[in-house]
């Protein structure tokens, strides 16, 4: 029972590894119809607030695979094949997109000084920060709730852009104000 | 930028260790961001142009970005040991933290309450965030070709909200054509 649980967690997260171009937040919606739908592994509820949590922890969002290789190896066999079931969905959605950007880099050492590395360094450069603004962007309409909200966002832009302050200090106050109640 | 720098291969250890602060601080969010301050500003293993013409190829490819960019990273310096490296650095305390967590929301049925903290942290990461997409474009918007493309994506991505795909489907071959080198010399 408990094999061919792992065996899915397996496929499936081998499998949406490398079908999530564009990220991981792309295969979101095929994720939640396989593991709550046909393996059933979790409730709609669970999954979203499963996908909350693993927006909130630090570290890259992708993890939502770990709780839900957790959730499924919990049910099938208990604690134990709880952990195996998180480790094996963490390793499984990372080492197949992972090899391809292995052989990406491969590539990219040895086109040092070609012109398609320098067109696409300089090409790319405005695309990104397009990118980087627009994703600053949709994040403030999901995390700034209210004026306060949006006041705190911009004099901490003002602080990273004009000031040499550390960073995770100025996030620390802002969690704190948070704490306080105040944002 | 001190190209002397640049020169010294970052060991295994400091690999995963820089990817294990990356992670951390980016408490709250802007994963991005919290990157560049600590591979471009602090440890200036990258030149910017190099960051980000990489992040954009992480994003391109299939993977979670974030992971993408550690084994970019790594795997850059110290190939597939250098890649195992800086994704494990990346993700191994932030599984147990989120297992964690896991643990807590099944067992109890309830998320430890950080709600309020994250609430000031993640306005504070989105700061981060646009700081970056400043601190960078002063650098390379430096004509009416870049600033175009710049607001061109920005518009489908950020106000229209399409996928990525169309985005660069369209965008990315006229970038490469601006971007091509136009003589030999250098």
């Amino acid at each position: 029972m408990s094999a061919k649980t792992l065996l899915q967690i397996l496929l499936l997260f081998s499998s949406l590894s490398l079908l999530s171009i564009g990220g991981g937040n792309t295969v979101l919606p095929e994720m939640h119809h396989k593991s709550v739908v046909d393996y059933q592994w979790l409730t709609d509820s669970q999954f979203a607030d499963v996908f909350a949590i693993s927006q909130a922890a630090p570290g890259p969002s992708i993890l939502i695979v770990t709780l839900i290789g957790y959730k499924a190896g919990l049910a099938a066999g208990g604690e134990f094949m709880g952990i195996a079931g998180a480790i094996l969905a963490t390793v499984a959605m990372m080492v197949p997109a992972g090899l391809l950007v292995y052989f990406v880099v491969q590539f990219w050492e040895r086109a040092k000084n070609s012109s398609v590395r320098r067109a696409i360094e300089k090409g790319f450069a405005p695309l990104t920060v397009g990118l980087v603004l627009a994703s600053g962007y949709v994040m403030s309409r999901a995390a700034d709730q209210d004026w306060r909200a949006y006041l705190l966002t911009g004099v901490c832009t003002l602080i990273f852009v004009f000031t040499k302050i550390n960073p995770l200090v100025v996030v620390a106050v802002a969690g704190f104000l948070g704490w306080l109640g105040l944002v | 930028m001190s190209e002397v720098h640049r020169g010294v291969k970052p060991t295994l250890l400091e690999l995963a260790v820089t990817f294990n602060h990356i992670a951390l601080a980016s408490f709250g969010g802007g994963l991005s961001a919290w990157s560049r301050e600590v591979i471009v500003v602090e440890k200036n293993w990258m030149a910017e142009e190099e960051f980000l013409s990489a992040i954009t190829m992480c994003r391109i490819l299939p993977g979670a970005n974030q992971v993408n960019l550690a084994v970019f990273v790594g795997a850059k310096f110290r190939g597939v040991p250098g890649a195992i490296a800086a994704s494990i650095g990346l993700s191994f305390v932030p599984v147990l933290i989120i297992l964690g967590l896991g643990y807590a929301y099944f067992q109890y049925h309830q998320v430890p309450a950080l709600q309020s903290v994250l609430h000031g942290a993640a306005a504070a990461a989105v700061a981060l965030t646009l700081a970056m997409a400043i601190k960078t474009g002063r650098k390379c918007l430096n004509g009416i070709v870049p600033l175009l493309l710049f607001a061109a994506i920005f518009a489908m991505n950020g106000l229209l909200r399409w996928h990525l795909l169309p985005c660069l489907a369209l965008l990315a071959p006229l970038s490469l054509v601006w971007g091509w080198p136009k003589t030999k010399k250098q």
